[in-house]
């Protein structure tokens, strides 16, 4: 009755071409990002805002960039959480090395470090295919970790390797209260979701789509699938990598290997599976599903209180975890996206089905 | 010493433990031949085995008694993948199939831990780890009563392919799915006993492995070492893995030896990686897989 395309007549090719052509879902977003930067920095606590909401902004980011490889482009990767690294120990070197940049040039620079890093990995998978490209992605996993841990100059000649970040500050205003850090995180991942969500709707992003479709039928109708996929690899390098900057500065306070292992990179996988791959909605729900599932199983492990032992409790988690992948993979291998938009789809036609 | 026999012996023990990464990357193989399933969880899958073995010696069994005991329960496991994983799945893309892989690795890693603990267990085969020599060379027993297990376990396993109707069936899936079935092969069954061989691997490399770096979590990590073993020998290629295995073992400790004191140490984690990618770009396939003819 309400979210109807219905009677919205289009007269101009700026409204047929709009991202969001139904009205409620356009209000919906406007609505979710002012609430997003107005009214959840002055609700939330320190715990929700810093411990909860940074992280989950922070993971989708770096999902948005695995599902533009993987679920657009159709190149399984196991390396985002190195390329994660890639970003984050660029920014690091940037932000000190050159304290006169804006931090958010810093970023983008350390994004586009991890995209041309991205881009050199993803030549491989001009020549080989499949299954081959995702064991080449865990060698640049493997590769990137050894040089991050090799390297002093890359951690500033700190013996421990693990480089503290500084404050980072704008025109004076320095980014260390929860709220504050909240916000940039928030910032950057809505640009960057935007600007993504606006490639895949471009010619660029229908050539991943065919690249993933099937790969010799999009080379024979004159798709450029070579360029489609360096695009995906470097796209995808620059989003992990700015997520990676974002993880290190505003989340963890500090740049090292641990938190970009090949763990981060299987989380980030297991988000854009849980969500939806080839979907930017889905990064953001899977990315709030991963995030909050650990949160809901220690919440409910309090209920049986003493019974439970720690290392009984982390297993439990463990299969829990395990079995939802599956499960999902069972019922809906499309992910929470393709459950949100068959709810679409039920609210269109309320309340006279036909 | 001299340096000559140095790298002789280098090149033996890189040899029997790349007899180790084989036993793991034929597990691999088995299934992806069978079923075209990249099956992450192998590595789960010895964990478990080699979990469960360890858990039956505790109990005080003898160690036949435990080994059958744990074969049954891989057993057990693989009839219950088939049922709750792969039947649901069929005919979906191997992409997703994969993914599925990944999830029943995680949960296998959790209900391995949560049935027999977390603790690191040693385990004792009754073989010797002294070094003896032959030919002037020493070499360990250890890694020696491995490559012969090894061996013997390949000279089964493709005894069974070729001479028994089971194995024909399996090879018949293989081949073209849809056909077997047409045929009258009972898929299901084919890949219960695919995964329950595979299943089998895994104890037996779990036993290798877990008495070689005591039965603990790290034994997962092992199916990280077996992928370059896998895509350097093609992904549906027993043959290949083998000798894959033996060219991974050697070359990632000289590697490691003559190459990694200029480079800072520490390379055995990506140079098989980066030797396997290397030969990819030259044969994509792999140096026995077969090369797929991409049709519209």
């Amino acid at each position: 009755m309400f979210y109807r395309d219905a009677g919205a007549l289009k007269t101009t090719y700026a409204q047929e071409q709009a991202i969001f052509p139904v009205a409620l879902d356009r209000w919906a977003v406007v609505i979710l990002v002012a609430a997003g930067a107005l009214v959840v920095p002055l609700v939330a606590g320190p715990y929700w805002l810093g411990s909860i909401l940074l992280p989950f902004l922070i993971l989708s980011l770096a999902a948005i960039g695995l599902n533009i490889l993987t679920g657009y482009a159709g190149q399984l990767s196991l390396g985002s959480g190195a390329f994660m690294a890639v970003g984050a120990y660029a920014a690091v070197n940037l932000v000190i090395r050159l304290p006169g940049l804006p931090f958010p040039v810093s970023f983008a620079l350390a994004g586009l470090v991890a995209g041309a890093v991205g881009l050199a990995f993803g030549l491989l998978s001009l020549r080989i295919r499949g299954f081959y490209v995702a064991v080449a992605t865990l060698a640049a996993q493997f590769f990137i970790e050894w040089i991050c841990t090799h390297l002093p100059w890359l951690v500033l000649n700190t013996p421990s390797g693990v480089v503290s970040t500084p404050t980072l500050f704008l025109f004076g205003f320095g980014f260390s209260s929860v709220p504050s850090r909240y916000l940039v995180a928030f910032a950057t991942v809505v640009a960057l979701a935007f600007v993504a969500k606006n490639l895949i709707r471009s010619s660029a992003g229908r050539a991943l789509m065919a690249v993933r479709d099937h790969e010799t039928a999009a080379e024979l109708t004159g798709v450029d699938t070579t360029r489609a996929k360096l695009t995906a690899f470097a796209v995808s390098g620059f989003y992990c990598g700015v997520a990676g900057a974002l993880w290190a500065f505003l989340y963890l306070g500090n740049v090292e290997i641990e938190a970009f292992s090949l763990h981060r990179s299987f989380q980030i996988l297991f988000m854009i599976i849980i969500g939806g791959l080839g979907s930017i909605l889905g990064s953001f729900l899977g990315a709030a599903f991963i995030v909050l599932l650990p949160v809901a199983i220690a919440n409910a492990a309090t209920l049986f209180g003493e019974a439970l032992k720690p290392d009984v409790l982390a297993n439990l988690e463990l299969m829990i975890f395990g079995g939802l992948i599956v499960t999902f993979l069972i019922i809906e291998p499309n992910g929470l996206a393709r459950l949100a938009l068959k709810a679409k789809e039920r609210l269109r036609r309320w309340p006279l089905p036909y | 010493m001299s340096d000559f026999s140095f790298f002789l012996e280098v090149v033996v023990g890189g040899l029997l433990s790349g007899v180790m990464y084989t036993l793991v990357a034929l597990g691999f193989v088995l299934i992806f031949k069978a079923s075209g399933v990249f099956n992450f969880a192998q590595g789960a899958m010895v964990l478990f085995a080699a979990l469960t073995f360890v858990g039956f010696l505790e109990f005080g069994l003898p160690m036949w008694a435990a080994f059958l005991l744990a074969l049954a329960a891989m057993l057990a496991l693989a009839v219950a993948i088939e049922r709750t994983v792969l039947r649901p799945l069929v005919g979906q893309d191997h992409m997703i199939l994969f993914m599925a892989t990944i999830g029943l690795s995680i949960f296998l890693e959790g209900f391995a831990q949560l049935i027999w603990g977390t603790r690191v267990r040693g385990l004792d085969l009754g073989i010797s780890d002294e070094p003896v020599e032959i030919g002037g060379i020493l070499v360990s027993q250890f890694d020696l009563s491995a490559a012969v297990m090894a061996a013997v376990l390949v000279a089964v396993l493709s005894a069974f392919f070729s001479y028994t109707k089971v194995g024909r069936a399996l090879r018949a899936v293989a081949d073209d799915t849809q056909a077997a079935q047409v045929a009258g092969v009972p898929l299901g069954f084919i890949w219960a006993v695919v995964w329950g061989a595979a299943g089998f691997i895994a104890l037996v490399a779990g036993l290798v492995w877990g008495a070689r770096l005591g039965v603990q979590f790290a034994l997962t990590l092992v199916a990280l070492k077996a992928l370059p073993v896998m895509i350097l020998g093609g992904f549906n290629s027993i043959a290949g893995a083998i000798v894959a295995g033996l060219v991974i073992g050697v070359s990632e400790k000289l590697a490691e030896i003559y190459l990694g004191p200029f480079v800072g140490g520490g390379i055995e984690n990506w140079f098989p990686y980066a030797l396997a990618i290397a030969v990819l770009l030259i044969r994509p396939a792999g140096l026995f897989g077969a090369a797929r003819i991409a049709r519209v």
